[in-house]
């Protein structure tokens, strides 16, 4: 589609659009657009035609059709916090913002389930369901704002990740509607449930090009009875990596395991002063949590095996207030990067996790090799490295290097066994790089369920793969 | 960055869930505007209206960036452009930001003049034959909300310097220097606060500098775009108040002293005052920052109901405290208040649910964005009833109207619940209650002195 034609949305498509949602559901004015033009992710923008607001599923399934009718492709959102371009509307798009379905429908403390509506807020989600003594355990850092449509169609992971897995473990069920506007339920209530295709999980991950998710049904936990937090500080990176290791081989899988170097301690200290050691090369943060007599057990089996490996100090959060202060400044980390460059962009590989030291000197020797400024931070639990590079997009010639720089550590990932993606997905800012880490079967095999399900190319064309 | 961390902590993006209405949003709309890919529109300007100027999202920016900065400027643009004129507006403009606030003598003059009113009985008597049905139906919905005016205004409370009388427990110390800023709206409707200040800065060994006659410190002007303004009114505060001769000035209004503080950044390129400006920064403190910083005293003892000054609060036990925006965000100033509320004997604080989310007064929204000034007024009311507090404290002029008008709306007799309608929470300032305290001891120490030390 050529973008002249594309981007100027026929009034017959417009009006049919407000006739249904109302004209208050349908933005084009350009003000009112343009915030919608980007994500979370750096340095990339493009206005779309228009931005609807679906009240329910049949609005959803109506805007589908509808676009289907214009060949009008469609990109979904939930808040736009997302790190690799997903949400970045194509020219001439139509946005289908979930923001306003945002229900939390029920909470099952019987079945231990929730269900929502896709643009509900992850944060809220973990509110209903501690106000009922449940847990939800994926936290994104985005999770104050990040809708759970948005944490499915990217499967995020979060700080919890190491013993509570990521959204893929949670999701029990999804409505979703398909290209053609059809509206099917995947999964159920039941903890086993084998009946056909396990098609919810193809979903789950899929970053709105197979289908928009409308609802989702949540497994939950019951909350954990104690909780330590543990701030590890160290002189230097490698040795935090061999605490890590350290700590799994000894056979503990505390909750967190949360790494921040240098660079990044100090700007979110800067940020949210908790009183993090400013002159640490590195820190871990490590939560364990359980039954107290384990968590105890725990928590002092990790200052041992800290010490151990030269961690110049290990603290307890004295209280539970703390450890969540503690948790939110790290979850500001991505963003409070933005103190020392105008433009951060962060990678999200992630190694198999004997690999951790090795790949951390590897990104530090990429950073000199290109005279780039990157900070690291990280789920090291997870082997999920975010190195980030802290640059100017109006730099061009700066932003050359960083191209080759990206290109070189996910070289250096995939020759660990690694993945170019560990939870932001592949979006458009990965996508150059799929390829190689599929093979050209398995890439041809993701094309081959793309072409079955939405046959026109009209759900985030042009995202993960062309 | 544009990572949407601001989006849950915006009032108006939470009511409308729409990203214009978002920090993240109005940056956006102000980088396109700078990047040639948008103009300077009317709905634009609207949009910078619609915004509180709260400063929540500066609280949750992890990337520190300064909105409130981008925002004047923004909004200075948008009057530069004119794209909101219109002859109403101009008239309204014109007459509040840049002739009454710029002439502290002739608004203290419109103050007695409606003090007359109110006190005389006119006022009463005007709603009651339904007069004030003939007002245009926008004078008509403020008319009510307007402040109480105090009979005594600041100048007639306080005299240019006082210094502690009978302090033996501090006068060992050496003598704190500190100046007081009246404020406009604080000095007219509020001078029992300013009273209050300069009590508490007594009692706590200071000798207390109050000029008569202040300028307006000029934030309304910088919030609504006429920076000219505000410079000049800047300029004439530092020619009144030299920071090199004071300890500390004081300011007791959140939204005075947030934008008070930033005098340096205001007058930066001005050849003559820059640097002056630059010293009265460091000096400018809030109230509540002060009394903290110099390890002010605990009231001793608990006040007895007989021994208090006022009725009205005396038998109250129970105490609640809002957060003014440019208190908590604008300054970052949230535990000294409370800090100060716990040291008050026979208080009990109970904390409000959202206690720093906005209250809807954001200096004149109540007057240009009437419908949600309202309804954030609802949910912070709800929020303050909720604690079931007898006392509401609040460190902020506008705050304060904002909640006593919605407190006695709420709990007004209504048509469903005609009888015994609940009395509504009393809303003060951290200081009078602090000045009370002092003043309540005072009053029992000779008692103190019965039973024998
Ligand atoms: C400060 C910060 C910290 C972050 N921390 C983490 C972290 O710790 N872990 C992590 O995994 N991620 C993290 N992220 C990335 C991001 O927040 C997550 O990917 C999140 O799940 C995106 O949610 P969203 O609602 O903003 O989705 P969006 O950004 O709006 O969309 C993301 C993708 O999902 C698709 N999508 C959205 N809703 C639907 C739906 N209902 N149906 C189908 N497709 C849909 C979109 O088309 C797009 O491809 C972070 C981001 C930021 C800015």
């Amino acid at each position: 589609m050529s973008t002249a034609a594309a981007s100027a949305a026929p009034a017959a498509f417009l009006s049919a659009l407000s006739a249904r949602l109302g004209a208050h559901r349908v933005l084009t004015e350009r003000e009112d657009i343009l915030p919608y033009g980007f994500d979370g992710t750096a340095a990339l923008k493009q206005l779309p035609a228009a931005v609807a607001f679906p009240a329910t599923t049949d609005d959803v399934a109506f805007c589908l059709r509808l676009a289907r009718e214009h060949r009008r492709p469609v990109v979904t959102r939930g808040s736009g916090t997302g790190l690799s371009g997903g949400s970045l509307p194509l020219a001439g798009s139509l946005v289908l913002c979930l923001a306003k379905m945002d229900r939390i429908l029920e909470v099952d403390a019987a079945n231990l389930t929730l269900r929502a509506e896709a643009g509900a807020i992850t944060q809220k989600i973990y509110e209903a369901a501690d106000a009922a003594g449940l847990f939800y355990p994926p936290d994104p850092g985005s999770m104050k704002i990040s809708t759970i449509g948005g944490n499915v169609a990217e499967n995020s992971g979060g700080l919890r990740g190491l013993k509570y897995g990521v959204t893929r473990d949670y999701v029990m069920g999804l409505e979703v509607v398909l290209a053609d506007g059809s509206v099917c339920w995947l999964g159920s209530k039941c903890v086993k449930d084998v009946a056909g295709y396990n098609l919810r999980d193809l979903f789950v991950g899929s970053e709105g090009t197979l289908g928009v998710v409308t609802q989702v049904l949540l497994k939950l936990l019951p909350k954990p009875a104690a909780r330590q937090t543990l701030l590890a500080t160290f002189t230097a990176m490698d040795a935090a990596a061999a605490a890590v290791s350290a700590i799994i081989a000894a056979k503990i899988i505390p909750c967190t395991l949360e790494f921040l170097d240098q660079k990044t301690l100090r700007c979110v200290e800067d940020f949210a002063k908790v009183g993090l050691p400013r002159d640490a090369a590195a820190i871990l943060l490590i939560e364990t949590d359980g039954h107290p007599a384990a968590v105890a057990d725990e928590a002092e089996a990790i200052e041992k095996l800290c010490a151990a490996q030269g961690a110049s100090s290990v603290k307890r959060a004295a209280t539970p207030a703390e450890a969540v202060q503690l948790a939110t400044a790290r979850r500001s980390a991505f963003s409070a990067l933005a103190r020392l460059r105008p433009t951060t962009i962060l990678e999200d590989v992630t190694v198999p996790r004997s690999e951790l030291a090795g790949m951390i000197r590897a990104v530090e020797a990429i950073a000199q090799k290109h005279q780039l400024n990157i900070a690291t931070f990280g789920h090291f639990g997870d082997g999920n490295l975010h190195p980030t590079i802290l640059t100017d997009e109006r730099d061009h010639a700066e932003m050359h290097r960083v191209e080759a720089a990206f290109a070189d550590i996910v070289e250096e990932t995939l020759k660990r066994g690694g993945t170019i993606t560990g939870e932001h997905g592949v979006g458009l800012a990965k996508k150059p790089f799929l390829k190689r880490q599929l093979g050209d079967q398995s890439y041809e095999l993701l094309r081959l369920v793309k072409r079955a399900l939405d046959p026109e190319g009209l759900l985030n064309p042009g995202k993960i793969f062309d | 960055m544009h990572c949407g961390m601001c989006l849950p902590t915006c009032p108006t993006y939470d009511e409308t869930k729409l990203e214009r209405h978002s920090p993240r949003g109005r940056i956006a709309l102000m980088r396109a505007i700078g990047d040639g890919e948008l103009e300077v529109t009317k709905s634009f300007g609207e949009e910078m209206y619609y915004c509180l100027g709260c400063l929540a999202c500066t609280t949750a920016c992890p990337a520190g960036v300064d909105y409130p900065k981008l925002f004047e400027t923004a909004r200075a643009e948008v009057e530069r452009q004119g794209v909101l004129d219109s002859p109403k507006r101009d008239f309204i403009r014109w007459f509040a930001v840049r002739f009454l606030f710029t002439r502290p003598r002739l608004l203290r003059l419109v103050g007695r003049a409606l003090y007359l009113w109110q006190a005389s009985g006119l006022q009463a008597m005007a709603r009651r034959s339904g007069l004030t049905n003939l007002l245009p139906p926008d004078l008509r919905r403020l008319e009510p909300q307007a402040p109480v005016i105090q009979r005594r205004f600041s100048h007639q409370l306080i005299r240019p310097v006082e210094r502690p009388a009978d302090a033996p427990a501090v006068s060992t110390a050496p003598l704190r220097r500190v100046a007081v800023l009246t404020g406009c709206v604080q000095d007219l409707a509020f001078a029992d606060v300013n009273r209050a200040t300069v009590d508490v800065l007594l009692a706590n060994g200071c000798e207390v500098h109050t000029p008569p006659v202040q300028p307006c410190c000029g934030s309304l002007h910088a919030h609504n775009g006429d920076l000219g303004s505000a410079r000049e009114l800047a300029r004439r505060q530092l020619d009144l108040i030299n920071p090199d001769d004071f300890d500390a000035i004081i300011s007791n209004a959140g939204g005075c002293g947030s934008h008070l503080k930033t005098y340096g950044h205001l007058l930066h390129d001005d050849p003559v005052y820059a640097a002056r400006a630059a010293a009265w920064d460091k000096k400018l403190k809030d109230i509540h920052e002060y009394l903290v910083s110099i390890h002010f005293r605990r009231p001793l003892g608990t006040p007895s109901p007989s021994s208090a000054p006022s009725t009205d609060l005396a038998p109250a036990r129970t105490i609640t405290y809002h957060e003014s925006c440019h208190l908590c965000h604008g300054q970052k100033i949230s535990a000294q208040p409370r800090a100060i509320l716990r040291a008050i004997p026979g208080l009990e604080l109970r904390e409000c649910a959202e206690s720093s989310w906005c209250c809807g007064s954001a200096g004149i929204y109540t007057i240009t964005q009437p419908e949600t000034a309202e309804r954030l007024q609802h949910r912070k009311v709800g929020h303050v009833l909720a604690t079931g507090a007898e006392i509401v404290a609040t460190a902020n002029p506008g705050c304060h109207l904002q909640l006593e008008n919605g407190l006695r709306a709420a709990c007004a007799p209504t048509v469903s619940e005609p009888a015994s309608p609940a009395s509504p929470p009393i809303v003060t300032h951290p200081v009078v209650l602090l000045a009370r305290a002092y003043a309540a001891e005072a009053a029992a120490s000779p008692r103190r002195s019965i039973h024998g030390t």
